[in-house]
């Protein structure tokens, strides 16, 4: 069975700025890759070049066998698979909750509005954001804000979620509902591949965890591996600093 | 407060007077303050000014529409759409860069006398007046709303993009809602330019206000009829002056606010 997600070779750069220098990478269904890396070793564009938001130079993405970089492949197709959630939440702010999370459905899935609205109900109910439906963006925590992207990116029932440093921009005591909706979803089996700087997190939830450093992966491994002996200085480092600045 | 009641009485006092004891005061007020011309003129102008009002809504309904269309156009990303970016391009440039009299001109006149028709409404110069200020005025709209569309985050387009939903979708759903939503007082703005270039029309022939008023200057060598044509404008543009002033506070209460978003 091929790999849910598989990175070959890819190569990104933005001008004369190499983000990723030759990304190699396999997630397999149902599992949870944890990202973690300095901020600018190119975390989030890897993330995005999964769902093809950023056009990769060279290499190959391949989602469930199917190469997804080859010409003439449906983007919007691919991209109603594979859900991404942002640091920023990136809500649509003229609409409302409801809007918000049934507007793909009903545009790119041609879903009935009532169908739409029916899936929508549930998956925030199931979120705790039932009361929230009629709200507009600006009217919530930033951690209700995220748990809505989260359901507006669920309501398209992908098969692979990318989750680019949801809980950054959270104040620190909103942080843990956002990550309690990523257990459920680790929980009922959905693949995910998490940048995150929230390290007790990603060991708790992560299967595997890479380590990136200038646009390379450096290291991975399991994720007890990974937090208690990495082998690369750099991985070293990094983690020292993050057990100095508290974050471990 | 006080202080701002007393200055400006003392400065508009100041102006009333220097106005009265020109040397020219009583001479002017019998050419341009006379009462009962003003009275006996109201009635045609008023019924003029109607034509004002028509050539405003047609042509604002169609700016609205072409200036969208130009502005989308040119936020086309991609190679593919270069060719027709660069006609967007020529077009807001030579519209805005005419005078708007010389287009009402070339249009009623010239299009006219290609004779491709024998119809009225194509020799009706009142029509080719309001293409002038549909094709001039679009490309200032245009711009407008192209400013509305840059202004949207790129991160929204993203999100939507990242949902499944095609160029077209994105565009229609999400970033159109906010960007025209953001230009509306720039918009409301450009109207009231245009309520007022209306009365270029009268250069090509058509009896609005401006002309009307001309004929009741020509009639009785007064020009207390350019007055009532101008109350008319004045309580057509004015109201739309104040509101767009009040969404624009609005917008700023709201930023301050919102933090933003």
């Amino acid at each position: 069975m091929p790999a849910a997600v598989a990175l070959e070779g890819v190569v990104k750069s933005f001008g004369k700025l190499q983000v990723l220098s030759g990304i190699d990478l396999e997630v397999d269904e149902h599992k949870v890759l944890c990202l973690i890396g300095a901020s600018g070793s190119g975390k989030s564009t890897l993330l995005r070049c999964v769902n093809l938001i950023e056009p990769v130079d060279t290499g190959r993405v391949v989602i469930h066998g199917e190469d997804i970089t080859a010409p003439g492949v449906d983007q919007n197709r691919i991209r109603r698979r594979i859900g991404i959630v942002f640091q920023a939440f990136n809500l649509f702010p003229h609409m409302s909750v409801l809007e918000n999370v049934t507007l793909a459905p009903r545009k790119a899935l041609r879903m009935s509005r009532n169908d739409a609205n029916a899936r929508a109900n549930e998956l925030l109910a199931r979120f705790g954001l039932a009361d929230k439906r009629d709200e507009f963006p600006d009217r919530l925590s930033g951690g209700q804000q995220q748990r809505v992207a989260i359901v507006r990116a669920l309501a398209m029932e992908p098969d692979i979620m990318l989750l680019d440093e949801v809980t950054s921009a959270l104040d620190p005591e909103l942080v843990g509902e956002v990550l309690g909706v990523i257990r459920d979803l680790a929980a009922g089996g959905m693949t995910m591949l998490i940048a995150t700087h929230e390290m007790a997190f990603a060991r708790e939830i992560a299967d595997r965890v890479c380590f990136l450093d200038q646009g390379r992966i450096l290291e991975e491994g399991p994720p007890e591996r990974i937090f208690t002996e990495p082998t690369e200085p750099r991985t070293q480092e990094f983690l020292r600093r993050i057990i100095e600045a508290g974050r471990m | 407060m006080a202080t701002a009641l007393v200055s400006t009485v003392v400065v508009f006092a100041a102006l009333g007077v220097l106005v009265v004891t020109s040397p020219g005061w009583d001479a002017f007020k019998a050419e341009f303050l006379d009462g009962g011309l003003f009275r006996s003129s109201f009635p045609d102008i008023a019924r003029a000014f109607a034509l004002n009002i028509k050539i405003f809504c047609i042509s604002e309904v169609m700016i609205l529409i072409l200036a969208l269309g130009i502005a989308v156009i040119r936020s086309l990303p991609g190679p593919v759409f270069f060719p027709l970016r660069v006609l967007a391009i020529i077009y807001t440039d030579v519209f805005r860069g005419l005078p708007t009299i010389m287009v009402v001109y070339m249009l009623a006149f010239g299009i006219p006398a290609l004779l491709l028709s024998d119809a009225n409404w194509y020799r009706s110069a009142t029509l080719w007046a309001i293409v002038a200020l549909t094709l001039v005025y679009s490309a200032y709209v245009a711009e407008v709303y192209r400013a509305g569309i840059q202004s949207v985050h790129p991160s929204q387009d993203a999100a939507a993009r990242s949902l499944g939903l095609s160029r077209w979708q994105s565009l229609r759903h999400v970033i159109l809602p906010q960007a025209v939503r953001r230009v509306i007082p720039p918009l409301l703005n450009d109207f009231i330019g245009l309520q007022k270039d209306t009365a270029l029309v009268a250069v090509v022939g058509p009896v609005e206000a401006f002309r009307q008023a001309q004929i009741g200057e020509a009639a009785n060598f007064n020009f207390t009829p350019y007055l009532d044509a101008s109350l008319l404008f004045l309580l057509l543009t004015i109201p739309l002056a104040r509101l767009t002033d009040y969404l624009i506070e609005r917008d700023r209460r709201r930023f301050l606010a919102g933090g933003g978003a």
